[in-house]
């Protein structure tokens, strides 16, 4: 779960679809599980996309089309809206995505990603749209995500993009730290505030 | 800037992280069974107990079935995840409205209910509709598991600080036209990303003139605009609703409190980054067509031509179509959204001396005990009866159909919840969402109705 983020040269998985939500990242049924069971949830990612009610693999769907695979999720716009659920970043962790790259994210679910060091990347219509068109041209094409330099780079064209991170979160990443441990460490802050409002 | 957004937040700041978020304090945090489970998994990892105990209120909603609560959950997965909360709130000394226990029901109802959300607040829980509870006046929004151990281990939160957004409705609302429309008109103008990254204040006449109940259906649905939460300042409708609950304060500090409250509104001068101004009298009775909440039109409309096709497959709808007298095979009344006592006034009123169609599967799901025993004392539930339906015991349902309560693939539900996603209310189901008033009347005549037609 917690691992250092670096540079990451990746093929990707194309998803053309504006509002996915995090119903179909992962469906309520599969919320009953009381673990952080990474595979569990990352073998259910896009459960209803990508099985029939049989459970056979649809094939048309992309995760079961062999010409596309790596760390990087490529999705429409306003991705992970809805439902606040954290399964959805634990899915899209397990399933083995490193990063995720949309024009646009959903609040609480791009907060969810990061806190499970999955890196949203956030990039312009513009970007996607090519770089949909560079997937579709050439599958085998490779994505560069520098956190450290806050780029994302289509290998295919050379077109390269600035995306934003908080310094805070950028550090969390690079460094393989969360949250808890920071605010564990302002304790005596946290009761000062109390003792203030009091 | 000044506005109450800024008042609340900025209140509750205990240090800014630079070129980072801000590190909030939490008033009331909520868990639930489902996002839980693995953030107390995370406190025993790290060896460390909740920091402030007594701000935490736990209960199950999400699994619960709705007809015989004595007996065990049948399904033993989700019986497990309930009793995981009660031995994970026993172990760490929290308090738990437990299946069966006259506290229980959705913790979004529940928590106004009992007086434990109040004006000023930061509230969260592991709910994307926690923003529920800005009605109160408070500040309330969803957050991740990471989030609710963040809290659980130190009472705060790493957010950055959202931009603040009015939304204003001018005038006065029509004949028929609920909370429930106002919340899928927005989002029909808005889309469900259109108010991403803000915290919405709705303002104006016609929200001033809605009842707390209302209130709370409007904040709930903030989310499915995208925002990460919405509220509306507190007034002596506020304060009247709240005096005498179960946690409101009592005696001085209730003066106190009350004095305190006072204070919590936008002042003239307030800054918005964003504003937006609607009129009421343009608001229709509301029906959605398509599998995000935004897609809606007025109930007696037609989809538009340019609807997405991906949407008109799944539901099998067709462009250019009206709703008006299509088929309704379920019928569910309930959920944060829309199972509150005013909920079941308004579909009692339009069922009243009629009979439930015989084509339609009728499921009301009050939100809380609380509400179900209200139900009884204004005998509603007689006249429910009468009409042919049933009153179930309290949960989140067939909201997202994590208990028994799922519409079967390819039937189509008029439901007051607040999603209609593929698959929500059940594997292959097709939702479209209304108010309690439009759920009603098409519960009645067994195809979608105006319910402007069956109103006195």
């Amino acid at each position: 779960m917690k691992q250092k983020f670096d540079i990451i040269e990746s093929t990707c998985v194309p998803l053309p679809l504006e509002n996915v939500d995090t119903d179909q990242i992962i469906p309520a049924r599969f919320l009953k599980a009381v673990t952080r069971d990474e595979k569990f949830f990352g073998d259910n990612l896009f459960r209803d996309w990508r099985y029939d009610s049989e459970g056979n693999l649809k094939k048309e769907f992309v995760l079961n089309n062999p010409l596309y695979g790596g760390v990087i999720l490529v999705a429409g716009r306003n991705f992970g809206s809805g439902s606040s659920r954290e399964h959805a970043a634990w899915a899209i962790a397990g399933y083995g995505f490193r990063v995720v790259i949309s024009s646009f994210f959903a609040d609480i679910h791009k907060n969810n990603e990061l806190n499970n060091f999955v890196l949203p990347v956030e990039v312009s219509e513009d970007f996607l749209k090519e770089l949909f068109s560079s997937i579709e041209k050439d599958p085998a094409m490779k994505v560069k995500v520098d956190l450290q330099n806050e780029t994302v780079t289509n290998l295919a064209t050379g077109s390269s993009e600035h995306f934003k991170i908080n310094a805070y979160k950028k550090y969390c990443l690079l460094n393989g730290l969360d949250d808890i441990d920071y605010l564990l460490s302002k304790k005596d802050d946290i009761e000062k505030y109390e003792n203030d409002k009091n | 800037m000044n506005t109450l957004f800024d008042k609340i937040w900025d209140s509750h700041v205990v240090s800014l992280l630079e070129d980072g978020p801000s590190q909030i304090y939490i008033d009331r945090l909520y868990c639930h069974e489902v996002t839980s489970p693995q953030a107390f998994d995370g406190l025993r990892e790290r060896g460390i107990r909740p920091l402030r105990p007594e701000k935490i209120f736990c209960m199950p909603d999400h699994n619960t079935q709705t007809h015989d609560q004595d007996k065990p959950i049948a399904d033993p997965v989700s019986r497990e995840q309930v009793e995981k909360l009660e031995k994970n709130a026993m172990e760490f000394g929290l308090a738990h409205f437990g299946m069966m226990s006259p506290d229980n029901g959705i913790i979004h109802v529940v928590g106004p209910e009992k007086g434990l959300s109040l004006p000023g607040m930061t509230i969260v829980c592991g709910d994307s509709h926690t923003s529920t509870h800005g009605a109160m006046g408070a500040v309330a929004f969803g957050i991740g598991t990471s989030e609710v151990e963040m809290v659980l281990a130190s009472q705060c939160i790493l957010q950055q600080k959202p931009k603040s957004m009015s939304i204003r409705i001018e005038g006065k609302l029509q004949k028929g036209v609920t909370a429930k429309d106002i919340a899928l008109y927005l989002m029909m103008k808005l889309t469900t990303s259109g108010a991403t990254g803000y915290f919405v204040e709705y303002r104006g006449e016609a929200v001033r003139s809605l009842s707390m109940e209302g209130r709370l259906t409007l904040c709930n649905l903030s989310i499915e605009m995208g925002a990460r939460g919405g509220f509306i300042a507190p007034d002596e409708k506020t304060f009247e609703y709240i005096k005498g609950r179960e946690y409101a304060p009592k005696g001085a500090d209730w003066d106190k409190a009350v004095a305190y409250w006072k204070t919590l509104y936008s002042g003239d001068d307030a800054l918005f980054d964003r504003e937006e101004v609607y009129r009421a009298e343009d608001i229709q009775p509301m029906i959605t067509w398509g599998t995000n909440p935004g897609l809606g039109m007025p109930v007696d409309g037609r989809i538009p031509m340019d609807a997405p096709e991906k949407a008109l497959n799944y539901m099998d709808f067709k462009a250019g179509q009206q709703l008006l007298g299509h088929r309704v095979d379920y019928v569910f009344l309930g959920a944060c959204t829309n199972g509150r006592i005013e909920d079941f006034r308004a579909f009692a009123s339009i069922v009243r001396g009629k009979k439930k169609a015989d084509n339609v599967i009728a499921w009301l799901v009050p939100g809380s005990w609380m509400v179900y025993h209200q139900i009884e004392e204004e005998g509603l539930d007689k006249v429910l009866k009468e009409a042919g339906f049933e009153v179930r015991q309290p949960g989140c349902s067939a909201c997202l159909a994590m208990n028994d309560d799922k519409i079967p693939a390819g039937k189509y539900a008029v439901s007051t919840s607040n999603r209609n996603f593929e698959g929500r209310q059940g594997p292959g189901s097709r939702t479209m969402l209304a108010s309690p008033l439009t759920a009603a009347a098409a519960a009645i005549s067994g195809v979608v109705t105006d319910p402007r037609t069956l109103m006195n």
